[in-house]
């Protein structure tokens, strides 16, 4: 069984209609029985980490989540807030990564949010892009971005900069594009991530 | 490299494709569902859907149908058409949709924006802009309403800079001097408005072939172009349009 954590930036809605696709059975849970004997837990998220962290905090899944031992995958703000920090109104995350969240800075002929497809480098013998070609498109939108650090997997460029699109440290799995969006390739990554990881 | 997005837009009309009669040899070529699904087959980065039902009875079906599309393509959508508050933005965004596009609405109340990116975030919010030509106006086009019928005074950067400034998170902008006219985007217009902001673009109107996109993207500083009846009646294949731009140095998603 997968959980997908319940809370006030989840955007679940897509990623149950992906898992559906997939025919995996999954629960919509913030139970800590329920998440806790689940084989693999999916962490999503859209909106803004301060308000997240305290929503997570004031109900015990902080503790929950950090104590966890099955594979664990964060979507764009669940991967972020697998941090230490994020600039993003100066939040503490969960830290269970070594990685701190930047803002992109506005610059001439760059956008922000970063929104669309962009292409993904990865690593090569990481589980998650099994049977997916490198430099393959994801789509992202995000306004903030992991820095590049040891635990990236896979990264991205945007803006003149280097991010982890990608990291994976110990059961703990995050990625800052939504594989939920993103076409075959996206439902692919879903597809290792319950398959080949354990 | 951040790849510029072909978008198609479908019309839907009591729960059906209006306009989308010609399309492929889908079985049932007015089900949104099957269009959506052939779209995303063939390349599309993302959809619109446009939802023109005229009576509210009818739009309670809107839901229904976000959700069968959202089971059925993995790729993002935004929808649009007749939302005025809150609660239409969140039937929508609850049933799978990852934006929603205001348009009139939020010309007559410009706090919609506010309170749509405040609710769902400013990546959930996408402002329709429709304009026309009026060189009395200091950008020189003018913000028109109701399907273009209606003038409003409103100079075009101006609003669209305040509903930047009021948290939409994209602008999808139609020339309506170019739309259905297949003669090409309105260049200098989608330049003058991209270079202006930092949020995305969307260029809106006058599509007939492969070169306007390569146009837009190129000198009209677009990060995305959407179009109709050229993709619905098969003018423009979207995967030939994408190995086209390609071959032009344009970053596609191939």
């Amino acid at each position: 069984m997968v959980a997908i954590i319940k809370y006030n930036a989840g955007n679940t809605q897509s990623v149950m209609c992906a898992l559906k696709r997939l025919g995996v059975p999954f629960i919509l849970t913030d139970d800590e029985r329920e998440i806790r004997s689940a084989d693999h837990v999916i962490f999503p998220g859209v909106g803004e980490a301060r308000s997240a962290m305290s929503y997570l905090k004031e109900r015990g899944i902080v503790s929950l989540i950090r104590s966890l031992d099955m594979p664990f995958l964060g979507i764009c703000l669940g991967m972020q807030l697998l941090s230490s920090f994020s600039e993003e109104n100066d939040t503490e995350c969960l830290d269970l990564v070594p990685l701190s969240i930047r803002r992109f800075e506005k610059r001439d002929g760059y956008k922000i949010p970063h929104m669309g497809w962009n292409t993904v480098s990865f690593d090569e013998g990481c589980p998650l892009f099994n049977g997916i070609s490198n430099d393959s498109y994801f789509y992202f939108v995000h306004s903030y971005y992991a820095e590049d650090a040891d635990c990236a997997i896979a990264r991205t460029d945007y803006d003149g900069i280097t991010f982890s699109s990608a990291i994976a440290k110990d059961n703990f799995y995050g990625v800052q594009f939504h594989p939920e969006k993103s076409g075959e390739d996206g439902l692919r990554l879903l597809s290792n991530f319950l398959k080949e990881t354990r | 490299m951040l790849a510029k997005r072909i978008i198609p837009c479908l019309d839907i009309k009591d729960g059906r494709v209006v306009k989308g009669i010609n399309f492929l040899s889908l079985r049932d070529a007015g089900s949104p569902v099957e269009m959506a699904r052939a779209y995303s087959a063939l390349g599309a980065d993302e959809l619109v859907f446009l939802d023109i039902t005229a009576t509210v009875e009818k739009r309670k079906n809107l839901s229904a149908l976000v959700r069968d599309i959202s089971e059925n393509i993995s790729i993002p959508f935004t929808v649009g058409g007749g939302i005025g508050g809150l609660d239409d933005a969140y039937a929508v965004i609850e049933s799978g949709a990852d934006k929603v596009s205001i348009n009139s609405a939020a010309v007559r109340r410009p706090s919609l924006i506010d309170e749509l990116a405040g609710r769902f975030g400013s990546q959930c919010v996408v402002l329709a802009v429709d304009v026309r030509k009026n060189d009395a106006l200091s950008s020189g086009y003018e913000v028109v309403i109701e399907g273009g019928r209606k003038r409003t005074g409103l100079d075009a950067l101006s609003w669209i800079k305040e509903g930047e400034k009021r948290g939409c998170g994209e602008i999808l902008l139609t020339s309506m001097d170019h739309d259905g006219t297949k003669n090409g985007f309105a260049i200098d217009l989608n330049s003058r408005i991209s270079t202006n902001i930092d949020i995305p673009l969307i260029a809106s109107g006058g599509a007939g072939r492969a070169e306007d996109f390569y146009d837009v993207f190129s000198l009209g500083k677009a990060d995305a172009a959407l179009a109709a009846s050229v993709f619905h009646f098969h003018e423009i294949d979207i995967t030939d349009l994408k190995r086209y731009l390609k071959d032009r140095g344009i970053a596609v998603r191939i």
